[in-house]
């Protein structure tokens, strides 16, 4: 609830005064009693935390009229208890649904759902693409490190063909969702993916999904450590931000690149609206 | 009705009679109470309270409708809407109800006021959808995972069901409660006159900023998202101040604890039942029923008087909390007790747990049970 009006230029100039979008800066956005974080050590989503909180700061959106809504999983935990304004921790699958109803009712609300991707693309699968088609002004984010985090590391829609995860304990054999295109053909106005080692387009592109006015997705690729990358020969955090680092492509790039050449890669940056 | 009224507002539609059918009288007590927001999926036997509220909602300013894209959305933006502050409801039938009962208990544990009809048919699944039953009274009551109470109406008329969905919003926003109106396909389709009054009782809601949310009072202040109260709500175990306390038993009993006792020690609030016919001490067979079974209690109640028989009926309006005092008492003043009802002995069982005596009068065909009919059990019963 404190301090979170919109900045003025004396503010960010003042002595001692922190730097928009700095560690500092974003720590008032956090209840005290929440903190430390339940994330593993190395964990994506506190990463994505941090974005999303830098975006908001970055915008001087006002902290007190914004609405985070989440489901179950670790993804869910991102705003829920950690953000110092009103937050919705709701049944799995089910954010997108209950912050439709928020808005719906209050416009005025600046409504943000936040979820991993077993709860916004599997089991919630159904209100993401409705909701994308009505383009209803929500941003929704989908922290997505291909696995159920918090159950243990069973094989989402998402995990990559041949991962191994305690459901697939021989590699997938279901091919994954290409989120960003499936929010894409529903007829959303605002869809980009980065990933949290692309740490600057990932704010930016959160910045214009809270702008955009209808309905906004940002894909997150996160990490999980601990339930994916030691199942798959990169238990290291570090190792699986630098396999992110190789494996993204952005879309520029990928127009002078062959069929073969973008083989196994992950295409990143603003599919619509950008 | 006990319900204290905070306010009384003026009907919406012009005082009057009128000739209406239950789903649209349901739809028209909602709007009386100040519904503003609506959330459904088509399903027969209850899709002309969505048609009647949509229209309605046209010609009412500040009041949202929404067909969301199935019923698990529809009762998740109910929640999210009550939280912004909007008195709101949805309604479905069975193979729906089904559908929301994960996010009906997330309304109770997150003390969320909203309404949820079930305008019953019959099943179980798809069933029969344009058949009358009452085969969701055990499920509108226990068909949600976990420890809680909830409070479930019946109506039996088209009046009463006007003014019962008056009241189930009511109950909702006094006790921060999920209430359900717990039709069924005979009543919500059946046309027959009602009488709009001047004034509608409404319960305003009590936000008292700076208190814990979850706690501390038995029915604690409820602000809206946008309050600046930052709220913490949570379908998980929480404190007070709605703080996750997944692991504490203290935190976990605390809750349940007052969770179910701040329905079950209102009962007198809550409970509401009413009796026809039963002036003697020395009944010769008291019928209890709900719902559109009621109305052919009564009528064979009059048929059974008029040969000379004193049967009375014993109607229940609210089926969960359980009305077992009344049950108890005028139960006691009647030689048999019989509980006609369009299921295999929901309400039975639990009058048994009162009156282990009491007979069922059942039917299970899709079909509603008729006066006569329960006429000639009575006089197999009696002997006469
Ligand atoms: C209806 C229901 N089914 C299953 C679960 C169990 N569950 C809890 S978290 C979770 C997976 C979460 O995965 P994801 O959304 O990807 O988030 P992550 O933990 O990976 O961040 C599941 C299946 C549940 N809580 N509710
Ligand atoms: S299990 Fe994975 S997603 Fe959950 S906190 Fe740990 S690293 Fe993060
Ligand atoms: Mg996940």
């Amino acid at each position: 609830m404190t301090g979170c009006q919109p900045k003025g230029p004396e503010q960010e100039r003042g002595a001692g005064i922190e730097r928009t979008g700095s560690t500092t800066a974003i720590r008032r956005y956090l209840r005290p009693r929440a903190i430390p974080t339940p994330f593993c050590a190395g964990c994506g989503h506190g990463i994505l935390m941090g974005a999303i909180l830098r975006a908001v700061d970055g915008l001087g959106l006002d902290f007190s009229q914004m609405l985070f809504v989440s489901g179950i999983g670790c993804a869910g935990w991102i705003p829920s208890p950690h953000f110092d304004t009103d937050t919705l921790h709701v049944t799995h699958g089910r954010p997108v649904a209950f912050a439709t109803g928020a808005k719906l009712f209050n416009p005025a609300l600046k409504v943000v759902v936040i979820g991993g991707d077993g709860d916004i693309a599997s089991i919630g699968g159904n209100h993401l693409i409705h909701a994308a088609r009505r383009n209803i002004n929500l941003t929704v984010i989908c922290a997505n490190n291909q696995i159920y985090g918090m159950t243990g590391g069973q094989v989402t829609p998402t995990t990559p063909l041949g991962a191994r995860t305690l459901t697939t304990p021989y590699g997938n054999a279901e091919p994954a969702f290409d989120l960003a295109r499936l929010v894409v053909a529903a007829g959303a106005s605002y869809v980009a993916r980065y990933s949290v080692w692309h740490i600057r387009p990932l704010i930016r592109s959160i910045q214009k999904a809270l702008q955009n006015p209808g309905f906004s997705f940002v894909e997150a690729l996160s990490t999980c450590p601990t339930q994916y990358g030691r199942r798959n020969d990169n238990p290291s955090p570090l190792g699986m931000l630098q396999a992110f680092k190789e494996s993204c492509i952005t879309l520029e790039r990928s127009r002078t690149m062959s069929q073969e050449e973008l083989a196994g890669k992950t295409l990143i940056g603003e599919f619509v609206g950008g | 009705m006990t319900l204290e009224p905070r306010a009384s507002i003026p009907s919406v539609l012009k005082p009057g009679r009128y000739f209406m059918q239950g789903d649209e009288a349901c739809a028209e007590g909602a709007i009386a109470v100040g519904c503003n927001y609506y959330a459904g999926y088509p399903i027969t036997p209850a899709s002309e309270i969505m048609e009647h509220i949509c229209r309605r909602f046209a010609e009412c300013p500040g009041r949202v409708f929404v067909q969301m894209e199935d019923e698990i959305a529809s009762i998740a933006s109910v929640v999210g809407a009550s939280w912004a502050g909007a008195r709101a409801m949805t309604a479905t039938s069975g193979p729906g109800l089904s559908l929301m009962l994960e996010n009906i208990g997330y309304a109770i544990i997150t003390e969320t006021p909203c309404v949820v009809v079930d305008v019953q048919r019959a099943g179980p699944s798809t069933g029969q959808a344009t058949r009358p039953a009452q085969g969701d009274v055990m499920q509108a009551r226990w068909g949600a995972h976990g420890d809680y109470e909830i409070i479930v109406i019946s109506p039996w008329s088209v009046q009463d069901t006007y003014e019962q969905t008056i009241r189930a919003f009511n109950l909702a926003e006094r006790f921060r409660v999920p209430v359900i109106l717990l039709m069924d396909e005979a009543v919500g389709h059946l046309r027959e006159n009602i009488q709009i009054p001047e004034q509608t009782e409404y319960l305003t809601r009590f936000k008292g900023a700076g208190k814990p949310p979850f706690g501390q009072a038995e029915v604690p202040p409820m602000p809206s998202f946008g309050d600046g109260a930052s709220l913490l709500v949570t379908g998980s175990t929480h404190d007070g101040w709605g703080y996750r306390r997944t692991s504490s038993a203290e935190a976990q009993a605390t809750l349940v604890e007052r969770l179910t006792g701040k329905v079950l020690n209102h009962i007198p609030e809550i409970v509401c039942t009413r009796t026809h016919e039963c002036q003697e001490t020395d009944l010769d067979v008291l019928l209890v029923s709900y719902g559109f079974s009621a109305r052919s209690s009564l009528g064979a109640v009059r048929e059974a008087r008029a040969a000379g028989i004193r049967v009375g009926l014993l109607r229940l309006t609210t089926l969960w909390p359980f009305p077992s005092g009344a049950v108890r008492s005028v139960g006691r003043r009647a030689r048999l007790v019989m509980v006609p009802e369009m299921n295999r002995g929901q309400i039975l069982r639990e009058v048994q747990r009162v009156l282990p005596e009491a007979k069922g009068y059942n039917r299970t065909d899709g079909e509603v049970i008729t006066p006569p009919e329960i006429l000639s059990a009575i006089r197999g019963e009696v002997g006469r």
